[in-house]
């Protein structure tokens, strides 16, 4: 993680009053236009107290009864002009969510949404445990501007220190004085699987149901948990509404670009010297993040941008690569939920995209046949590959014609993600892929994988390919 | 099921499931849509009204 100087923060701009109860904010210097941001005065891996947060942030008052409504509007608004856009992986606007939420009927809830199901990412779990304050912040002034009175924090099941530290945070909270006036946090658990951080998957989960993604109506925003109009937003994504309220729309812009403005927490790892959770400006160059990871390890073999529902880019695109969805979509890639990973040359790319491909096809809801039958088909087609002993065009045709035949055919993104995978990939590694389709299994076959998997997952800790040479 | 009740607009794929032709429906076919998009069992498909 980059360490930081603090930044000190301007006394709050949207509240026409202080809090009652507080000591006046006294002027503070406007925060400069830099990073770090969202990782402002972390000094360890030790979660922000709540006091700590407030002293590096400043404080924002949460009104409730005449001057909400207001206040809310203003920070749609903000939010709004900020245009800042989810971060969970679908980039949706965060204001036009809130509108939707806003306008359906009933008392909404918020639902914080730290399912992290990628295993390349990290960035939510890292918020939760060193920064929880600001991704309560975040949600307890969504709750203000929606007038709900519930936030529903969700974190993986098997994330034991991310629940420990949303925990205590939520206990500070509490102790804090006009904390009964503020909506209610609660810490809620969410099977680890990949689908399982889905939006309506969630929603489901919350309700006693599967964690599996529905597209029927109602959707969340509607009717979600308990039936009420549910916003979900990524726990990243409420961070930096927190930061939004405190310095507003045009401070937000000042980093990032036109089209993609503000900051974003990025995971990189692979053949980094330092891999980790870093933020940058969206923009800024791939190398630039790389140099301060502390530079490449070994020579990288090829690029994954946004995890396992993103794109391969062969090495040869390093040098290039601006992290942006404006720059990396005409490369038919994008950052995803803000995954980076590096392959090493060493690797084998055909026997890494098998597992994870094997993988992709079992974490499926089950639900939807084109999915189920689709990316199982996928999965032993680059499978026969690795084994060898097969015609690469033929292999190839039918990668293509399997991907042209899944995307958009099931109830969620997954498989369209698992088909982007797969065929940049091929893509990216044809050479890989027809040597190994005429010889069969690399030296490089059975080394310990560089795709990261759930324990458990796959078949032990590397890649077994039949047939492969010891 | 569906497959053989508007064959004009939908065809299997290799494991059975419908693909379903994008092009809007003529009001020819409107009864026939919307009998294929009643008789699936899991209600899978929706008959959508074009809003242009």
């Amino acid at each position: 993680m980059s360490g930081s100087p603090s930044l000190t923060s301007e006394s709050p701009t949207l509240m026409d009053e202080t809090p009652a109860g507080r000591e006046p904010a006294g002027l503070r210097p406007a925060p400069t236009p830099t990073l770090p941001r969202l990782l402002a005065g972390l000094e360890s891996h030790e979660a922000m107290s709540l006091d700590d947060h407030l002293a590096i942030h400043g404080d924002i008052a949460l009104h409730r009864g005449r001057g909400r409504a207001r206040e809310g509007e203003h920070l749609i608004e903000e939010i709004e002009h900020s245009g800042l856009r989810g971060h969970g992986g679908g980039g949706f606007p965060v204001a036009r969510k809130l509108r939707a939420v806003a306008g359906a009927r009933g008392r909404p809830i918020v639902v914080v949404n730290a399912a992290e199901g990628e295993p390349a990412s990290q960035k939510d779990r890292t918020l939760l445990q060193t920064l929880p304050h600001l991704v309560i912040d975040g949600g307890l002034l969504c709750a203000n501007a929606l007038g709900a009175r519930e936030v529903i924090i969700c974190v993986c099941e098997s994330e034991l220190s991310s629940q420990e530290t949303v925990a205590r945070a939520i206990d500070e909270r509490r102790r804090m004085p006009g904390a009964g006036r503020l909506a209610e946090l609660t810490l809620a658990t969410a099977p680890s699987g990949y689908v399982a951080g889905q939006e309506s998957a969630l929603v489901n989960h919350l309700n006693g149901g599967p964690a599996k993604p529905t597209f029927t109506p109602p959707m969340p925003f509607q009717q979600g948990v308990r039936r009420r109009p549910t916003l979900v937003n990524n726990a990243e994504t409420l961070a930096h509404v927190a930061l939004i309220a405190r310095h507003g729309a045009h401070w937000f812009r000042e980093l990032g670009t036109e089209a993609q403005p503000g900051s974003a927490l990025i995971t990189i790892s692979g053949a980094l010297a330092h891999p980790g959770v870093y933020e940058i400006e969206y923009g800024a160059p791939l190398n630039s993040l790389i140099a301060a990871g502390g530079g490449l390890t070994s020579g990288a073999r090829a690029v994954l941008l946004g995890g396992y529902a993103g794109a391969w880019l062969g090495a040869e695109y390093l040098d290039e690569l601006i992290l942006s969805e404006e720059h990396l979509g005409p490369h038919g890639a994008t950052l995803g939920a803000g995954i980076v990973l590096l392959l090493s040359e060493a690797a084998c790319p055909v026997a890494e995209t098998a597992r994870v491909a094997r993988w992709l096809a079992e974490e499926g809801a089950g639900q939807c046949g084109p999915c189920v039958n689709g990316l199982d088909a996928l999965a032993l087609t680059v499978e026969a590959i690795a084994a060898g002993g097969v015609n690469a065009a033929r292999c190839n045709q039918r990668i293509s014609r399997l991907g042209g035949l899944v995307y958009g055919r099931g109830a969620c993104a997954h498989p369209d993600g698992a088909v982007r995978f797969i065929t940049s990939a091929a893509r990216t590694f044809a050479a890989e892929f027809a040597d190994h389709a005429e010889h069969g299994p690399c030296d490089a076959c059975n080394r310990p994988s560089e795709l990261p998997l759930p324990a458990g997952a796959g078949r032990g800790g590397s890649t077994r390919i039949p047939g492969a040479r010891p | 099921m569906c497959a053989e009740l508007l064959p004009e607009r939908i065809t299997l794929d290799e494991w059975g499931y419908p693909v379903i032709d994008p092009e809007p429906i003529p009001r020819s076919l409107l009864d026939h849509a919307r009998r294929a998009a009643q008789a699936c069992p899991t209600f899978a498909l929706l008959l959508e009204r074009d809003q242009d």
